[in-house]
């Protein structure tokens, strides 16, 4: 049995505002093991990034509160913790990589330095020990000439390689929790492979548990182990990556599916569109807040919340369709050719 | 649906940048043409020219060299403001980022109608309301959303004004430069849906510039792929994405993470190296319809290697 390395029991995160109280995050659950790659997917607004910053303990108070719950990372709870207890996590057994390398690093520093920081703040070493690891770590992210580059500025590197700076920033201290927070979405393709490659092998080596924040799809069919699926401020479905993908059971993440075109689509054929759009969460929907925007809402989705249902020992989803009692109803085209086609490749044994 | 009418065509199009000395060649000859009716995809990374190319056939730009001919006329040649303001009407843009492309301080209403002022037209009150309330309803929203302001609407229903906009003036091509990479996942699709249904509706035009490869695939009708600055390969979308000649465009095509996991497992990123191209390279057509450019060996060499 894999030993957990963080649970989140019942998140409950809101911020005061001038339009009133937002209730961003809004009882989550989750637990991540040694190891894995989770992947937290959902629209802006959602409350994934919330969710990961809480963790990082980075949620402003005020506006922020922490309304409910507990943030266990190795059994220990991280909210009654004060900001010095804090930073002795933060960099080092969590750390964390952001979506925008131009805006993560400091301009006027040079990166070797940047580097050198982490691991003097956190690891006792001599300056010149922190040196020799920070151009090891600067070789590891795959930055070619290390020793020349140390002594460069930000300014001096690629989009690309910049990320890599940050991604040996977060690692300087060797966590066991990295908390990736879309972190390619602002490079270019060829780039981002590159950058999710670096991030699974360095992964392998270090068994680094990663939870990665993203709203594409394909980046999550990449990388991830297991999937949670937010919407609202809370997880409506998660499961293993191929859970999610070939047997989604939640009418949002059919709809989130269907809405990306695949190689089978044909150009006549219309996208599969959720309609509308988020709902406001100063005041959320009472009952299913999806159901506003869900086609197969039920009526008991506009009083009552579901629970979560489980569907596999692996895999759960928060839709009253999953109810005994619920009708029949037909799974949308695009989902029903991915099921077909993962029973297709299990037949032929993957 | 597309005729064999050629709408535009761009013939050896130049847009440098800089100092004439030393100058950064964001478009560098390149020449295509899109019919009538039809979808063209222009694809690349940051920095390719896609964004400027589609600039400077609007007329946004004092292009360096070439020729852009819109319905038979060069449009960098039309003086006189009758034929300029005519030309803009045929041809509108749709801009990347629905919060910077609104004017904060106007209505949604006032936003659509502007284009009619300039050209003036609907100068009838009520017959400006009924066209403003048709290209509300058109792009999906209502009568009531004509008096807010940008900031009362989502992103999704921003693009949507912002299409509306470009819809105003019943043009026949439209640049749709980056239109929904701002936007999330599930109006993404609302979006592209939009635009294929007006697309059949008013016989409408586009040049769609992405770097998402799956939406534009899905959306053109031909894909025209950059970089540096160059059109490297052109031809049918599932020409150039099931059979790519260019190792650019490969390289391209394998680094688009799909949202299948048993493919993500088996696939192979494959890495690009560019080949320095010197200037004896042109655009060769190794199949009907299909180009790509390069000399005449490093095509031949391509070809063989694509195994066609």
């Amino acid at each position: 049995m894999k030993k957990p390395l963080l649970e989140v029991k019942n998140l409950k995160i809101n911020f005061k505002t001038y339009a009133g109280l937002v209730q961003a995050v809004r009882g989550v659950d989750f637990t991540l093991y040694e190891g894995e790659t989770l992947a937290i997917v959902g629209e802006s607004g959602s409350g994934k990034s919330v969710t990961s910053n809480a963790i990082m303990k980075l949620i402003p108070q005020p506006p922020g509160i922490y309304a409910d719950g507990h943030i266990l990372f190795e059994g220990k709870d991280l909210i009654p913790l004060s900001d010095k207890e804090m930073s002795k996590i933060r960099g080092n057994e969590i750390a964390m990589i952001f979506q925008d390398p131009m805006t993560a690093l400091n301009p006027t520093i040079r990166v070797g330095k940047q580097i050198m920081e982490v691991i003097l703040k956190h690891k006792k070493v001599s300056k010149h020990e922190a040196q020799e690891r920070a151009i090891e770590l600067l070789r590891q992210v795959g930055i070619p000439m290390p020793e020349k580059r140390f002594n460069q500025f930000p300014h001096e590197f690629s989009g690309g390689m910049r990320q890599r700076v940050v991604i040996a920033i977060a690692l300087a201290a060797d966590p066991k929790l990295l908390i990736a927070d879309e972190p390619t979405t602002a490079l270019d393709v060829t780039i981002q492979a590159q950058i999710l490659e670096l991030l699974k092998e360095l992964q392998k080596k270090r068994k680094t548990s990663i939870i990665f924040i993203t709203h594409d799809l394909g980046v999550v069919a990449n990388v991830a182990d297991r999937v949670a699926v937010m919407y609202a401020g809370q997880i409506v479905e998660y499961g293993t990556v191929n859970d999610i993908f070939y047997n989604p059971k939640h009418p949002y993440t059919w709809g989130l599916l269907g809405s990306m075109p695949d190689l089978n689509n044909k150009s006549d054929e219309k996208l599969y569109a959720i309609p509308g759009s988020p709902p406001d969460l100063t005041n959320p929907p009472i009952g299913d807040a999806f159901a506003p925007r869900n086609k197969y809402a039920l009526a008991i989705d506009f009083e009552k919340e579901p629970p979560m249902f489980k569907v596999s020992d692996t895999h759960y989803a928060k839709t009253w369709l999953l109810h005994e009692y619920a009708p029949k109803i037909d799974v949308p085209e695009p989902i029903v050719r991915r099921m077909e086609r993962y029973k297709k490749e299990a037949e032929l044994g993957e | 649906m597309n005729s064999n009418h050629k709408l535009l065509e761009v013939k050896n199009l130049s847009q440098y940048f800089g100092s004439p000395s030393n100058p950064i060649k964001a478009v560098d000859e390149i020449s295509f043409h899109i019919f009538e009716g039809e979808t063209l995809g222009l694809v690349g990374e940051s920095g390719s020219g896609k964004s400027t190319t589609g600039r400077s056939i609007i007329g946004l730009y004092d292009i360096t060299g070439g020729e852009v001919i819109f319905k038979g006329k060069n449009i960098h040649q039309v003086k006189s403001k009758k034929e300029q303001k005519q030309l803009k009407r045929e041809m509108q843009m749709i801009f990347q980022d629905p919060y910077a492309s609104l004017n904060p301080r106007m209505t949604a209403g006032e936003i659509i109608s502007e284009g009619f002022d300039i050209h003036g037209l609907y100068r009838n009150k009520s017959e400006r309301q009924a066209k403003i309330i048709s290209l509300l309803e058109a792009v999906g929203l209502n009568r009531e959303h004509m008096t807010r302001y940008p900031h009362e609407f989502s992103g999704g229903q921003r693009q949507r004004i912002g299409i509306a906009r470009a819809l105003s003036l019943d043009p026949s091509f439209i640049i749709a430069d980056e239109p929904i990479s701002a936007l999330d996942v599930s109006i993404q699709a609302q979006v592209v849906n939009l635009l294929k249904e007006l697309q059949e509706e008013r016989n409408l035009t586009y040049l769609f510039i992405a770097h998402d490869l799956s939406m534009v695939k899905y959306i053109s009708d031909r894909i025209a792929v950059m970089y540096r600055g160059k059109i490297v390969e052109l031809g049918d979308a599932d020409e150039i994405y099931h059979h790519p000649i260019h190792p650019y465009t490969k390289s391209l095509l394998s680094a688009v993470p799909l949202p299948d996991p048993i493919l993500e497992r088996k696939r192979k990123r494959i890495p690009y190296v560019h080949e320095e191209t010197p200037d004896t390279a042109k655009m060769h057509e190794p199949l009907p319809n299909h180009f790509v450019y390069g000399t005449d060996e490093q095509v031949n060499k391509w070809v063989h290697q694509a195994q066609l």
